[in-house]
């Protein structure tokens, strides 16, 4: 068998000669016999003391050192191919490598990495495919990173505004609304994108870009906000304790069901309110930017849960549970403030004229009967028979989100 | 306390307890009860296991060299049980910078040789005895420059051999002793400059520590801990961090062949006759 020969040439182990020995010695089995070369200052010594500490047996050749530039013979140990004996590959790195049940030892190792055994079990709580899955989910982190909007430049912050000034009271009034709902909407996903298994990757990264897509809504609508005002307008109770029940949801399913697909999906009929009745294009390009956003939390709510449900015939009763629950607990508070309430019919009213106020308030009641058809619509994708999703529509929240 | 093995342990780093605390768990889950004691430096070490508080020593190599010494005064047995892959036929080299004029032992003559801790028998006392055994004696043919960090540990803590080495750069000696492996790790992490040193010289191979047991140990015991320790494989998860934590890939049954040029440095500088004498009179 001829025997493999290593060339450092002047190369030092403290240069990266280390580098080079390892790379060659990866692929000779234990118990091999290489011949190591070489000129470099002290390299019999160092080779000794690396191959000690690497578990290779090393034995320097009596005349080491030029002319002959042989440094010794390395006999290759276990200790290289022992470290991987028990290795196991993490599934496949594809979409299509997803097992159901990741092992908690794959921690946060790349999916479809060799993972040494020994690793620390690693305690995330939703580490089942069925949870949290949606065979979408890659194309929908990918719109979302390739839709990212920098509200420096997207929007037309000196757009004209030429309203009067109870309608800017009534725009902030909305705001104000709207940044606690986002709140909520940022710190569901952040919650969550902590418990989920790295292994499915594409799901943690959806729910980081959903919360960071809240971050930049928070913070586009905080800058149109206070474009002509000092100061915001008010929070209730009501709407508190309804966006609470949803913050402190402590189940993934039941939080997504819950925040996408009932509460962002009622957003989105109302996004396209503002959208129709903003009173300057710097308000209308925030709303619009912010619905095609939601548009993408909806789809991946709506999506993992109908593929959730084809897997679990349990599911439906568990999310109908839910509501139920929520609007108990909800039921003796206010909904929706009367003041949110107000500010909706005076911004698409415009004017304080009776005929234009009737006008605004028709527009608000058609607003809320879009949620009411968006939310129907979106339970029936997840299975709901027509009567139960009018039923379960009609308990969600007042209070919108 | 017969059914537990208990082992001495010299802490010269607070991993020393994660250390045993693994081994303590490793070893139970295969039926032997093991405990440890844990000492501040090697001599109470020694003093205490002639003073059979416990049953093992993980000893420096001149730890076992003072524990065979004052067995041997006794009338007792020291015995190496076991030791590990990396114990095994190490080197100290002597550096000097790459510009020096040294290029010979005998140059370093009229020089200044730094070294590490008093006890350390890699960076002090194994570099001694070789300068010795080519005739060169410390302190009457050149000058010694100890850098004691931690004296007791018996070199275990780099500290001295670090503080050695950084004066050689800023040329307070002429020469600096360290173990052969430590040499890459000082120009790894930059206290050396890399390329701006030289080997001058490379002592003998020998051994460092060891498993001591003394006659009169519970032979069960430490049989059972023996045979548990050789059967440590790297390629079991639970044994490998272990394994990892002390710097080893396999234990070794232990050998006593690898300490003839520290027992020749002792026998002539007497570094060890009086810690000896000592505990022998006791």
């Amino acid at each position: 068998m001829t025997r493999v020969q290593i060339d450092l040439a002047d190369l030092a182990l403290d240069r990266g000669a280390t580098v080079l020995l390892r790379a060659r010695l990866a692929t000779c089995a234990p118990g091999s016999e290489v011949s190591v070369h070489g000129v470099a200052p002290a390299l019999a010594a160092h080779l000794a003391a690396w191959c000690r500490k690497e578990g290779h047996g090393f034995a320097p050749a009596a005349d080491a050192g030029a002319p002959s530039k042989v440094v010794g013979l390395l006999r290759v140990g276990q200790a290289h191919a022992a470290r991987w004996h028990d290795a196991e590959r993490a599934g496949g790195a594809a979409g299509n490598g997803v097992v159901s049940k990741p092992k908690p030892t794959w921690g946060l190792a790349a999916r479809g990495a060799i993972v040494e055994a020994g690793a620390p079990s690693f305690s995330f709580a939703l580490d089942d495919q069925d949870e949290v899955w949606s065979d979408n989910v890659g194309q929908i982190y990918r719109a979302a990173a390739a839709s990212q909007w920098d509200p420096e430049t997207a929007i037309p912050w000196n757009a004209p505004r030429t309203h009067p000034a109870f309608v800017e009271d009534a725009l902030v009034q909305v705001l104000t609304y709207l940044i606690e709902n986002e709140t909520a909407a940022l710190l569901v996903p952040a919650r969550f994108c902590a418990q989920v298994h790295p292994h499915f990757r594409e799901v943690m990264q959806v729910l980081a870009i959903q919360a960071a897509d809240e971050a930049r809504h928070i913070e586009a609508i905080t800058r149109r906000a206070l474009l002509a005002r000092d100061c915001l307008g008010s929070s209730t109770v009501g709407g508190q304790a309804s966006l609470q029940t949803l913050v402190e949801e402590p189940d993934f399913v039941m939080a997504s069901f819950l925040l996408s697909v009932l509460g962002e999906g009622s957003f989105l009929s109302l996004l396209a309110f503002l959208q129709t009745h903003a009173p300057d294009d710097c308000t209308r390009e925030i709303m619009r930017l912010i619905a095609i956003d939601e548009a993408r939390h909806v789809a991946f709510g709506v999506a993992h849960l109908q593929r959730h449900a084809q897997r679990d015939a349990t599911l439906t009763s568990r999310l109908r549970a839910a509501i139920e629950r929520r609007h108990a607990a909800l039921r003796h508070t206010a909904g929706l403030n009367a003041e949110v309430f107000d500010a909706l019919v005076l911004l698409a009213a415009g004017s304080l004229e009776p005929t234009a106020i009737e006008r605004g308030h028709a527009a608000v009641e058609e607003l809320q009967r879009q949620m009411d058809s968006g939310r129907q619509s979106r339970l029936k994708k997840l299975g709901f028979p027509e009567h139960d999703a009018q039923q379960l529509s009609s308990l969600h929240t007042r209070n919108f989100m | 306390m017969t059914d537990t093995l208990i082992l001495g342990a010299v802490a010269y780093d607070a991993k020393v307890v994660t250390i045993w605390d693994g081994f303590q768990k490793w070893l139970a889950q295969r039926g032997l009860a093991f405990d440890y004691v844990l000492y501040s430096n090697y001599e109470r070490q020694v003093e205490q296991h002639f003073a059979g508080a416990f049953h093992v020593a993980w000893n420096s190599p001149l730890a076992w060299l003072q524990a065979q010494r004052i067995a041997a005064r006794q009338g007792r047995v020291a015995r190496a049980v076991a030791m590990r892959d990396t114990d095994m036929d190490l080197t100290s080299l002597v550096i000097v910078r790459e510009e020096s004029p040294l290029r010979t032992i005998e140059d370093l003559r009229g020089k200044t040789l730094g070294v590490g801790a008093m006890d350390s028998p890699q960076a002090t006392m194994i570099p001694l005895q070789h300068f010795a055994a080519h005739g060169l004696v410390a302190e009457r043919d050149f000058a010694v420059r100890r850098f004691d960090v931690l004296v007791g540990k018996h070199g275990d803590h780099v500290g001295g051999e670090r503080d050695a080495a950084k004066a050689l750069m800023r040329g307070e000696v002429d020469a600096t002793c360290m173990i052969d492996g430590n040499h890459l790790v000082f120009t790894g992490e930059g206290t050396l400059p890399r390329g701006r040193t030289r080997v001058l010289t490379q002592t003998g191979r020998y051994d460092h520590c060891n498993f001591t047991v003394l006659d009169g140990a519970p032979d069960r015991l430490v049989t059972r801990f023996v045979e548990l320790l050789l059967s440590m494989r790297y390629d079991d998860p639970v044994a490998r961090p272990l394994l990892d934590l002390e710097g080893l890939k396999q234990w070794r049954v232990g050998r006593t062949s690898g300490y003839a040029q520290l027992d020749a440095g002792c026998a002539r500088f007497g570094w060890i006759d009086d810690f000896v004498n000592a505990v022998a009179a006791r």
